[in-house]
């Protein structure tokens, strides 16, 4: 499998955000187009702030949040690409 | 036979659950069980509904890698894991783990692995609804993230 990382063709994302996160976001789920260069977690969580004020303020404490890709879950230099599922959360708390 | 894994909004029957887990078996020694429920009170504050959020797709594939893990790690002959989500009240039963094994020590300590991970591994969010009108979301409990690392 060689997918191009997202550095190399900047293309749509599918986030998604889930409890307060998702409040502060103000949406569950949305498409974003990260700049070129954006190619790990660490890149997007760096860049999503600058999209709008309501992005800046929700991801203002982004060193709470976690991260998923494709349903599992990721770190910082985890890589990012092109039609990948993305979600952000604070950690979580079941059982 | 594999894990029973099982994310859904209405209650769960423990009886059905335990005989669906034995059904047929004559190996199994020991049983392990962990029911979680909703306490009324959380830090002083009177508790009205518990809201529990999770990750569709992701949460399933969780719970079936932390499966997984138990039974790697001990003899099971049977392990169930079912989850509620949404709105629950003080009383009700939020989490079940069931484990069987030949012998008591492998069912008990898969048990309390499994609900130990299931703390810190799998995307759910619990929200909180107060006496008071307010509410607020849990945060994360750091003693929870040392007892699932002592594993």
């Amino acid at each position: 499998m060689n997918q191009a990382p997202i550095s190399a063709d900047s293309a749509p994302l599918r986030i998604l955000y889930f409890a307060w996160l998702r409040e502060r976001v103000g949406t569950s789920e949305e498409t974003l187009t990260p700049p070129a260069g954006v190619a790990t977690v660490a890149d997007l969580l760096a860049w999503i702030p600058s999209v709008d004020e309501r992005h800046g303020r929700a991801f203002a404490q982004s060193a709470l949040l976690r991260c998923a890709v494709n349903q599992t879950f990721a770190r910082p230099d985890t890589p990012i690409h092109p039609g990948d599922e993305i979600a952000f959360f604070p950690p979580v708390t079941g059982g | 036979m594999g894990p029973t894994i099982r994310v859904q909004t209405a209650p769960f029957d423990l009886t059905a659950e335990l005989a669906a887990l034995t059904a047929g078996r004559t190996d199994i020694g020991g049983i392990g069980s962990f029911i979680g429920t909703v306490r009324d009170e959380h830090a002083g504050k009177s508790i009205t509904a518990l809201t529990l959020e999770h990750y569709p797709g992701m949460t399933e594939r969780a719970l079936e890698q932390i499966a997984a893990t138990a039974w790697t790690r001990w003899p099971l002959l049977g392990c169930t894991l079912i989850h509620r989500v949404g709105r629950m009240v003080p009383g009700e039963a939020i989490v079940l783990v069931l484990t069987a094994s030949a012998h008591r020590a492998a069912a008990l300590d898969a048990t309390a692995f499994l609900i130990d991970w299931l703390k810190t591994k799998a995307p759910f969010w619990k929200h909180e609804s107060y006496a008071d009108g307010t509410s607020a979301w849990v945060e994360a409990n750091a003693e929870d993230e040392d007892k699932a690392n002592q594993w």
